[in-house]
């Protein structure tokens, strides 16, 4: 059943900056097992794009794998020739971008798109191509009757279907999702959400999908990876990390959701001061100059993963307390800044 | 929670039946049959009490920018009128005019947009005092007050600062700083948090909720997710397709959604909560085009209760309880 398929092994993606380089991603590990979707969550700059792009390849110019192990189905991606992976690409990893539903070319007709990939990357036959562009807009719900359609005629989430549609054009077993529902609104973000879970569940393929919105995580994975400034702060099933978060960063970041089914009087909890600088990342634990919790050590040495429950992993100094932890971070004092 | 509003009877806006109707596409369009105008705002009737704060709520498209617009004056009705403390809006000229200007501010969704990128946050301040014609040598009290008030530790440090060297959240209070600098009654928040991350976004919707109860402000708060609009406003407007479905009570809506296009909109809002329901949405798929809304009710071709009268007649905004709803089966 929970067959691992993917496997992250220390990580490490840099980018050359002026003379230096930068360590974007530093050191992440996570497993996807075979038919689940994991949820890679984080604030906006924490990695999260780097290593969806690492997965697939398809990096910035400045960006470079210095480290890690990423083993699919048993080969090493960041060991493969770029012909190999290529031929991997489409096939059997397929990537939606973020902001994918602006990515779609303007000047060409959707199906004219569906097209390139279906014969240039899978060979088919202009026939084959024809029907296997109607029975993908069957399965994302979009009339057939708009295969002829240029992208600006669609909405949004239209456009997102497509993106989606794409991605599934060659049967991929893993589909890489970058921020697939972030910038619609909260009737379509549901219906996309619906659809890529029913897919993913009949077509039996594995998802990483990227969102910085636990809610999203919640309402559709099976797995969480919580990053933190490149490194990965917790790890586990989804229930486990949203009804016992063990790492102080997502205990914070479950206060400082609005929800509508808790009490009105609710108040939300800002966790103070922002993620560290990537381009001098402060020694120890990153999450150290904004967490309530710190303690001497955690300004000096890298906290290791902890396993608090079979599965769950937490990269935090104090994980062993993480049951009391949770307790203070309910409250709202515990996150005020001292000064 | 918040102090009662200090509300004189009168209200602040009176909007009756205001309309906003652009004109798109071509000769082209209308060529194809297709009616050229977009109904942004449609008869939009509602009064805004002093102190009060209203979400407009809706998804994309449904006109809850033009609506803001429309209040700021940003835009000019095509139809129906704006009152603002009893004076048509679109009659003010001049020196009654710039006062409305003064009054009244937007806060924009993208805090980068939203800012020139080679102004200081000082210069960025100081705009709006300049156009007020405030002298200079008061510019700069006013505008470490205006930081404080936003919550942003001493303010000094941020003042030579350009817009890329601030965070996201701290951006953002600053351009809640420079709508609050000249004392404004009235804003218009439009999607002020959905570009921020979540551990910030807290921070800044407390700073908005505290600084408009310390001034008394009155505000209106857009977003299509209603947990935000729940965070802030005591009272909901739900708009479709330019006009209100329904209008009433945060608090009631969130638990007891009338309008089925309420009751979609309810369901559909996320949450960080591993038990909920994946029922499919109460809503047929995808948004109408606007520029050819169903005859009747605008909401009935993705309406799970559509019947006969909803195609032939608009249903008015009438009373229910606590609230007004626009639907035939109220
Ligand atoms: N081409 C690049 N050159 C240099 N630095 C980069 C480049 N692309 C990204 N970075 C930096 O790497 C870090 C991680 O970026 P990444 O895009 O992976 O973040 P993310 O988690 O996807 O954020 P978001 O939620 O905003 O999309 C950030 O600090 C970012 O500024
Ligand atoms: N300047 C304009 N010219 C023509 N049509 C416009 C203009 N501005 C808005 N519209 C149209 O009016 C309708 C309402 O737009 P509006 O921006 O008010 O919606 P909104 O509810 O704020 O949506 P969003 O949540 O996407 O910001 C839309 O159909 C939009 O395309
Ligand atoms: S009026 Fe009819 S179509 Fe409109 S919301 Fe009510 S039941 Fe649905
Ligand atoms: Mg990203
Ligand atoms: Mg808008």
């Amino acid at each position: 059943m929970t067959e691992t398929f993917l496997s992250v092994r220390d990580l490490k993606v840099s980018y050359r900056v002026g003379r230096g380089s930068l360590d974007a991603v530093d050191g992440v590990s996570f497993d996807v097992p075979r038919g689940s979707i994991v949820g890679l969550v984080g604030e906006s700059g924490c990695g999260k794009t780097t290593v969806a792009r690492a997965l697939t390849r398809v990096m910035a110019d400045n960006a470079f794998i210095s480290g890690g192990r990423m083993l699919f189905d048993g080969r090493d991606l960041a060991a493969l020739s770029e012909r190999d992976m290529n031929a991997l690409r489409w096939r059997e990893i397929a990537f939606i971008p973020q902001s994918a539903m602006n990515s779609l070319d303007p000047v060409y007709t959707v199906e004219y798109q569906l097209n390139e990939v279906l014969r240039l990357r899978g060979g088919l036959g202009r026939a084959q191509a024809r029907k296997r562009c109607e029975e993908l807009f069957e399965m994302v719900g979009i009339e057939v009757g708009r295969l002829r359609d240029y992208p600006h005629q669609f909405s949004g989430g239209m456009r997102q279907r497509v993106a989606i549609a794409l991605a599934l054009a060659l049967n991929p077993k893993l589909v890489i999702a970058d921020e697939p529902v972030t910038a619609l609104d909260v009737i379509v973000q549901r219906q996309i959400l619906d659809q890529l879970r029913d897919l993913q569940r009949q077509l039996g393929i594995s998802v990483i999908l990227v969102t910085h919105d636990i809610s999203v995580v919640a309402y559709i994975c099976d797995r969480t990876v919580v990053m933190y400034a490149g490194h990965v702060a917790e790890q586990g099933t989804m229930e486990a990390t949203l009804t016992q978060p063990s790492h102080p960063y997502s205990m914070g970041l479950r206060n400082a959701f609005p929800d509508l089914q808790g009490a009105a009087s609710g108040v939300l909890t800002p966790i103070e001061g922002a993620p560290p600088s990537l381009a001098d990342p402060p020694p120890g634990c990153r999450f150290a100059p904004r967490c309530p919790f710190s303690i001497e050590v955690c300004a000096s040495v890298t906290p290791p993963q902890v396993e608090v429950e079979p599965g769950h992993f937490a990269a935090c100094h104090r994980a062993g307390e993480a049951p009391a932890l949770r307790e203070r971070a309910r409250h709202v004092s515990t996150w005020m800044a001292e000064a | 929670m918040r102090p009662p509003a200090t509300d004189t009877g009168e209200p602040l806006f009176s909007i009756r039946e205001a309309r906003l109707h652009y004109r798109v596409g071509g000769a082209l369009s209308a060529l194809r049959g297709r009616s050229s105008v977009v109904k942004a705002v449609d008869g939009v009737s509602f009064a805004i009490a002093r102190g009060e704060s209203i979400g407009l709520l809706g998804e994309s498209g449904c006109g809850k920018t033009s609506m803001g617009r429309l209040l700021l004056k940003l835009e000019k009705p095509t139809g129906g009128e704006i009152l603002f403390d009893g004076e048509d809006v679109s009659r003010l000229k001049g020196k009654a005019l710039r006062r409305y200007r003064a009054r009244t501010q937007l806060i924009f969704q993208n805090p980068f947009d939203a800012v020139n990128p080679r102004f200081t946050i000082r210069a960025i301040l100081a705009e709006p005092l300049e156009n007020a014609g405030v002298p200079r040598a008061g510019h700069e009290a006013r505008i470490v007050d205006a930081l404080e008030l936003v919550r942003l530790p001493q303010p000094a440090q941020y003042l030579d600062r350009y817009p890329h060297q601030l965070s996201g959240g701290q951006l953002q209070r600053v351009v809640m700083a420079r709508a609050l600098i000249l004392q404004p009654e009235f804003v218009v928040a439009d999607e002020p948090v959905s570009m921020l991350d979540v551990s910030v976004r807290a921070g800044v919707l407390n700073v908005f909720r505290d600084v408009r109860d310390r001034l008394g402000l009155t505000a209106i708060y857009i977003s299509h997710d209603l947990a935000l609009v729940r965070y802030v406003c005591e009272r909901t407007i739900v708009m479709y397709l330019g006009k209100v479905m329904e209008d009433g009570p945060t608090e009631d809506i969130v638990h007891e959604p009338l309008h089925p296009y309420s009751k979609a909109l309810v369901a559909a809002v996320p949450v960080p909560n591993p038990h909920q329901s994946h029922d499919p949405l109460p809503i047929g798929r995808g948004a109408p085009d606007p520029r050819n809304p169903p005859s009747g009710c605008v909401f009935r071709d993705r309406c799970p209760h559509a019947f006969d009268r909803c195609a032939s007649e608009v249903p008015a905004l009438r009373d229910a309880g606590t609230r007004q709803v626009a639907c035939h089966l109220f």
